[in-house]
This record gives C-alpha cells, sequence and structure tokens, in this order.
C-alpha cells in the first residue's frame, strides 16, 4: 500500500460483531468520536449467528486512520471481530421511505413515471398520503428525494447500510469455531 | 432458602476467592450493603480507608504495580465513583490491573437522576478496559470473574462493576467459579513463527541493533528473557520511563532512558541504530519527538501484546504480536552469538559528554552551588545510593519525575511507580501507599513537588491511621517547576500562575503525627537522608530547590529525538560524527 491510497479520504464500511451487550453501540462511537469521524449511517441488528449482533458503520476517513479504528474496536471486550470494507469489497443496499400527499399522485402523471423509472413501490395509499419505497444505493434513494422534492414531500427517512461481503470465507464463523476449540481445552 | 447469601456477600466470598487480601475504597449510602457485610469479614479482608477516593485507586495503582497483583477499589455512586475517573483513565494507560467496584442507586432509580445517581458505565466505558453495570444478584459472580480475568491477562487494565444497591440486597446461591475464557477475548494469542524468524533474521544481520524495553516486560515477568537475548546478540538495552528497572542500571548493555528527558547516547543512537526491537512499549510521542524524523535508519520490530499498538504511532516492519515472555522465550535461540563492540562504545562516549554537561551540574553540584539550595537530581542520587539502589522509587509528574527517575539506581524490577500515560500529579502519595502495602518488605520513597504534595495531601491521615511506612521527599521550589520551565524557555519566563505561596509541610505532617524535617542547605542533606531512610516509619523531608533548576537533557517538542538540549543554549553535537 503506498502513502497516497494510505491517506485518500473515501467512504469505508465498518462491520462488528459482537456479544449482545449493553453499550456496544456507545463503545464503537466512542473510537469514532476521539478522532472526530462522522458516523455517515449505523445500522445494527441480530446477525445469522445466534446470540451475535452485527453493527455496520460508514464514515469518510482514510485508509491508514480507519485501520487503527477498527484494531482499536476490535480490543473492546465483548466484540468478537471488526472489519473494514471499501464499496468494492461489498454488496450493499439501504432502504428509503418516503410520503407525498396522495393529491399530487392522483393529478400529475409526471410522478408515476419517477416512481417507474426509480423502480420504487407504493407501500400504503390513503385520501391524504402516500408511502413509497426505494432500495439502493445512496445515490438512488438521495436521486429520487431530489425528484420527490418538487411533489410537496412531506418525510423521507433512510436507513443505514445493510452489506454481505465479496469474500468466499467466513471470518467470524472460523473464529468462533476457533474459540469454542480453545474452550474445550480450558475445560479438559 | 437456607443456603442462599446476599449479593453483597457474594461479592465478598467472590473477592477472596480471587485472592485478594487487601480493598482501597471509601463508604457510602449506595454501597452500604456492601460494607455492612464487608465487617463480618474484617479478619479475612483487609479495607484500607483512604481520605478522599482519587487516593483509593491511586493507592491501588500503586499496589497492583508493586506486587503484580489485582489492585481493588470499592466506592459508593455518584461523586465517588467521579472521583475515580482520574485513577481510571492513568490505569488504562499505564496497563495497571485494577478491579473498581462502584455503588449504584436501586434499579427502579436508575436513569432518574436520583440522588446520587450518576451514569457509571457511560462515563466509564471510553477509560476501562470492561465496564458492566451488575443489576440482578446473579450477574455478580459471573460479572467478578470476568472482571478478574479481564483486568489481569492481556494488556492488564481496569474494570468497573457497577453494583445496583437492590443486587446487593438481593439473594443468591453462591457457586463462584473462576474465569478461564471469554469467547470475544483472546488475551494471550500464539506467536507467529514466521514473525519471530523474520525478527531474528533482522537482528542477526544487523550491525547497530537496539532495544527499547517497556512496561510490558515487567508486566509479563520477561526481565530475564530481555536479558538472554541482549546478552547473547549483544544488543544494547534503552528504557521508557516505566520500563526503567527491567535491567539493572549498572549492566554493562544498558544505556540509558528513551524520549524527552531520556539519555543523552539513547535518543541520539535510536536515530542511527539499523534494527530497534521495541517490546512492550507504544511509542508514545513522549518518547518518539517528531515521527516522521524518528529512527530513519532503523527496521522495526515491535512486539506488543495488544494489536491496536501496532502502526498506531511508528510503521513497524515486523509485528510480534503476544506476550513478552513468550515472544523473547521463542526468539532466543534463533539469535546468533554477536558482538557489537564498537557501536555499544559509542553509546558511552554519547554519555560522557552527558555526564560533564549534565549529570555532574546536576546530581554531583559543588558544595555553594545555588547559594546552598539543591538540585532535584542530588536529592535523587543521594536517596537511591541510602537505600543501596534497592526502595521501589513512586514519583509524582513534572520536574521531580523526569529528575527522579533518571538520578535512581535500579537493582531489581518494579522499582519505579509513575503516571506515565496519563501524567497525574497527586498521584505518588497515595500509590507509595498502596506501594507499601503490596511489597512490605521494600523501602518506598515518594518523590514530588510541592504543587502534586498538596493535591493529595489528605492522603497524609491514611498514612497516620494505618501507620504506611513511605518516605516522601517533597522537592520545594516553590513553584509548578515544570511548567515553570517551560514557560522560562518557550514563552519569554511569563511566570503566569506557576509560583506557589506553601504552608509549612512540615507543619502540616506533624498534625498528622508524621516526623519530618526542613532541608535548607545542601550541607544538611545527606544526613537528613539517612536519618529518613533508617527511620521505623514515614518520614518527609522538605527539601528547598532552587527553583532555576530544570530538566535536562532535553527534546524540544517539534523536534526530532536526536535533536538534543544539553542545557537552554547547548544543543548536543557528537565530537567524531562518523
Amino acid at each position: 500500500m503506498n502513502q497516497t491510497t494510505k491517506n485518500k479520504k473515501q467512504l469505508f464500511t465498518v462491520t462488528v460483531y459482537s456479544e449482545n451487550q449493553v453499550g456496544l453501540l456507545n463503545q464503537i462511537s466512542i473510537i469514532l468520536t476521539r478522532r472526530c469521524l462522522n458516523i455517515e449511517s449505523v445500522s445494527g441488528s441480530a446477525s445469522s449467528i445466534p446470540g451475535i449482533h452485527k453493527f455496520t458503520v460508514t464514515c469518510y476517513s482514510d485508509r491508514a486512520t480507519m485501520e487503527k479504528v477498527v484494531k482499536q474496536i476490535e480490543k473492546r471486550i465483548d466484540v468478537l471481530r471488526a472489519f473494514l470494507y471499501t464499496d468494492r469489497d461489498i454488496v450493499y443496499q439501504e432502504i428509503a421511505l418516503y410520503k407525498v400527499p396522495t393529491i399530487r399522485l392522483v393529478d400529475e402523471k409526471n410522478l408515476e413515471k419517477i416512481i417507474r423509472r426509480y423502480d420504487a413501490r407504493i407501500l400504503e395509499i390513503t385520501r391524504e398520503y402516500t408511502v413509497i419505497e426505494k432500495t439502493g444505493h445512496s445515490d438512488e434513494t438521495e436521486a429520487l428525494f431530489q425528484e420527490l422534492k418538487n411533489y410537496d414531500l412531506r418525510q423521507f427517512m433512510r436507513s443505514g447500510r445493510v452489506i454481505v461481503t465479496r469474500e468466499a470465507t467466513e471470518h467470524v464463523s472460523l473464529f468462533l469455531d476457533e474459540q469454542e476449540r480453545r474452550r474445550a481445552e480450558f475445560n479438559r | 432458602m437456607d443456603n442462599k447469601i446476599t449479593g453483597a456477600e457474594a461479592m465478598i466470598r467472590g473477592l477472596l476467592a480471587e485472592g485478594v487480601d487487601t480493598l482501597f475504597g471509601y463508604p457510602g449510602g449506595a454501597i452500604l450493603p456492601f460494607y455492612d457485610k464487608l465487617w463480618d469479614y474484617r479478619d479475612r479482608l483487609r479495607h484500607i480507608l483512604t481520605r478522599h477516593e482519587q487516593g483509593a485507586i491511586h493507592a491501588a495503582q500503586g499496589y497492583a504495580r508493586a506486587s503484580g497483583r489485582v489492585g481493588v477499589v470499592v466506592v459508593t455512586s455518584g461523586p465517588a465513583a467521579t472521583n475515580i475517573i482520574t485513577g481510571l483513565s492513568d490505569a488504562l494507560m499505564d496497563s495497571t490491573p485494577l478491579v473498581i467496584i462502584t455503588g449504584q442507586v436501586a434499579v427502579q432509580y436508575l436513569g432518574s437522576d436520583a440522588f446520587q445517581e450518576t451514569d457509571v458505565v457511560g462515563i466509564t466505558q471510553p477509560i476501562s478496559k470492561w465496564a458492566y453495570q451488575i443489576r440482578r444478584p446473579d450477574e455478580i459472580e459471573w460479572a467478578l470473574s470476568r472482571a478478574f480475568y479481564i483486568a489481569s491477562t492481556g494488556r492488564p487494565g481496569p474494570v468497573v462493576l457497577d453494583f445496583a444497591k437492590d443486587a446487593q440486597i438481593g439473594l443468591i446461591e453462591s457457586h463462584y467459579r473462576r474465569c478461564n475464557f471469554i469467547r470475544s477475548y483472546n488475551p494471550r494469542p500464539v506467536i507467529a513463527t514466521e514473525n519471530l524468524l523474520k525478527a531474528a533474521a533482522l537482528i542477526n544481520n544487523s550491525r547497530r541493533p537496539m532495544i527499547i524495553a517497556g512496561h510490558g516486560v515487567m508486566i509479563a515477568n520477561a526481565e530475564q528473557d530481555l536479558l538472554q537475548v541482549a546478552e547473547r546478540a549483544d544488543i544494547p538495552v534503552i528504557n521508557t520511563l516505566l520500563g526503567l528497572s527491567t535491567i539493572p542500571s549498572t549492566h554493562r548493555l544498558f544505556k540509558g532512558m528513551a524520549g524527552m528527558h531520556g539519555n543523552v547516547g539513547a535518543n541520539y543512537n535510536t536515530n542511527r541504530a539499523d534494527v530497534i526491537m521495541a517490546i512492550g512499549m507504544r511509542f508514545d510521542d513522549r518518547v518518539t519527538g517528531v515521527t516522521e524524523l524518528y529512527a530513519p535508519n532503523a527496521k522495526i520490530i515491535h512486539i506488543d501484546i495488544d494489536a491496536a499498538e501496532f502502526d498506531k504511532n511508528i510503521t513497524a516492519d515486523v509485528h510480534i504480536h503476544g506476550d513478552a515472555h513468550d515472544a523473547l522465550s521463542a526468539l532466543l535461540p534463533m539469535l546468533n552469538d554477536s558482538s557489537h563492540e564498537e557501536w555499544i562504545e559509542s553509546f558511552d562516549r554519547h554519555a560522557e559528554v552527558e555526564y560533564r554537561e549534565v549529570i555532574v551540574p546536576e546530581a554531583y553540584p559543588e558544595a555553594d552551588a545555588c547559594g546552598g539550595k539543591m538540585k532535584m537530581g542530588e536529592v535523587a542520587r543521594l536517596v537511591s545510593e541510602a537505600s543501596e539502589n534497592k526502595a521501589i522509587l513512586v514519583t509524582d509528574v513534572g520536574q521531580n519525575q523526569m529528575l527522579s527517575a533518571r538520578y535512581f539506581g535500579y537493582t531489581r524490577s518494579r522499582s519505579i511507580i509513575s503516571s506515565g500515560g496519563l501524567g497525574t500529579m497527586g498521584f505518588s502519595l497515595p500509590a507509595a501507599i498502596g506501594a507499601k502495602l503490596g511489597d512490605p518488605e521494600r523501602t518506598v520513597c515518594c518523590f514530588t513537588g510541592d504543587g502534586g504534595f498538596q493535591m493529595t495531601v489528605q492522603e497524609l491521615g491514611t498514612i497516620m491511621e494505618y501507620g504506611v511506612d513511605v518516605k516522601v521527599i517533597i522537592l520545594n521550589n516553590n513553584f509548578l517547576g515544570n511548567v515553570r520551565q517551560w514557560q522560562e524557555l518557550f514563552f519569554n519566563g511569563r511566570f503566569s500562575n506557576t509560583p506557589l505561596l506553601n504552608p509549612d509541610f512540615i507543619t502540616l505532617a506533624s498534625a498528622y503525627n508524621i516526623p519530618g524535617e526542613h532541608v535548607s542547605t545542601r550541607g544538611e542533606l545527606a544526613a537528613a537522608i539517612d536519618r529518613m531512610i533508617s527511620a521505623p516509619g514515614s518520614y518527609i523531608l522538605d527539601v528547598n530547590i532552587d527553583e532555576t533548576d530544570m530538566v535536562f537533557p532535553m527534546t524540544p517538542v517539534g523536534k526530532a529525538v536526536d535533536h538534543i538540549m544539553l542545557n537552554r543554549n547547548l544543543k548536543y553535537e557528537p565530537d567524531n560524527e562518523e
């Protein structure tokens, strides 16, 4: 890795696998706060492994800084593993919801075209409002947001990222297998 | 139902199961059920009542660092919990194993701004190795066993258990089991042989190798391994501040202390070395100076148990992730017998200049120098000599710290206890109390200044109550001396808020029945030190220090590590630059 790539600012995705303990998100966020890194997005939920939580955080920084941050996150006792990715390394998706007045949908043909063009879908229609859903990358949900602003958009909400890696190896499962082997050794 | 005990008693039995015999603490409302039960165990658990919670945690730090055991602190909620914050941060920076139990309001009041409620876990998470709130009695044994395991293994550190009052009162059956495994935590990594081989190849092919031995060597009990590696490959060893005493001061290969006020040879040759093996140290900015200019000619081998230290400040060529003892003992058979006579002698040439220009005027001044007022270095040297270089040195922070560390001699490990990372003024007096209780056989010398002494001066009461034998040397210049030094060097001598109007410290000590004496002139010094060392208990010397005395050598902030000022006007230029 040469010095320029190390120092280039770009969007990084950090995934953190942890035990399901109180205050984990706080522990992650204070490590970012110390280095004055803004969290661009965050999502957290139970992972596919029972009892283990997964947090996904994105922030703009350089690789050298982010590598240090990830090591400091991984150092926390209840964190199993933490990983650093760029967008090339992962398949990712966000979800956005938009609320527009139903009257605009009925009155203006354009709106229907927009929804079709963005491959969005309608979740709920009432007399007063219509809720539209769009999944995609943030530039896509952002583009639809910009369009819908012209149609009296009332509410807009975007989620953090959900991601899967483009790797063949499942590091967390391997780590857990190794740790269970250690546990068996201790208990022998 | 008969075999159930309260949560407070379960906690106490757990402490006993962990081998604890000493607690440092201060009672209060939310921890009262614990203290009530403690009364039943007073024959097995000694409780040291300090005069302030900050004193309790610094004492526990001193205890842990002198004994190698886990220091235990018990305080109540709210203000007591916030009073331990400084020591907590200090212990995290200096890798000190502590278990801190804070009382907490009953669970139903949590989050309601109840009396003496504060968010202890929220406050302490950034500065503790682990923080956990115990809300139910059935969590106590799980949390306490984990706390001891986490505090004492890997890179040691402080752990906080926030103990809700109802969990102390509730009943449980006690089945204490010590913890030896946590799925998400790997405290003793297996060392990768390929990295050891890389390190060995670098060392075996080097002409100017150097070892920087840090606190990690002491924590891992790897002093013998360090000596064997250094002697086999004939590598000069320098220490970080907290690594001092891991190698005897008189050893042929010991070449002094690294860093801002370290030894000339150590710092100058850092930038001449071709291989540096850093063991259990973290390339603190006070050690490296400007990182871009640090060790430009060296391949760096970094041995550390904390992977987050790798490439944090200085990028290393080889990372050896593991315990210092494991790493060095595995490395030893890979090393060739070598000799680096010329390289080792080059340190001594630098040392000769340092001796002439710095050490003689500081530690061996003329009888009438400074109008009879004393230099801090000479006091440290004489105290060390009077204790046959066998005492534990506990320092405060500032000039007293640097000069006592420099002019003490070290003959065995764990001989310096100092607030290295956080730089906490007021650390030394309570830490010295803890050090004496942690290693009662050794003489404990507390070096402090007139500023730092007054930050925790209330602990004289603890010394009095428990008859702790601590020798306190106040290097009194009626100034915040280190700040004064920076004001003189970098702020045009504008002594903004650094002079102090002090009380008579000996009169103050006498109120606590602690004997002591003023040392006004150089002629009285040696005899006063002898009286202090041979006194049967605590003793205080109030030493009249020349306020213009400054710590040198000095690498100014923003300069390379080999930009060394021997005094304020003289930059070190070696005679025979190769």
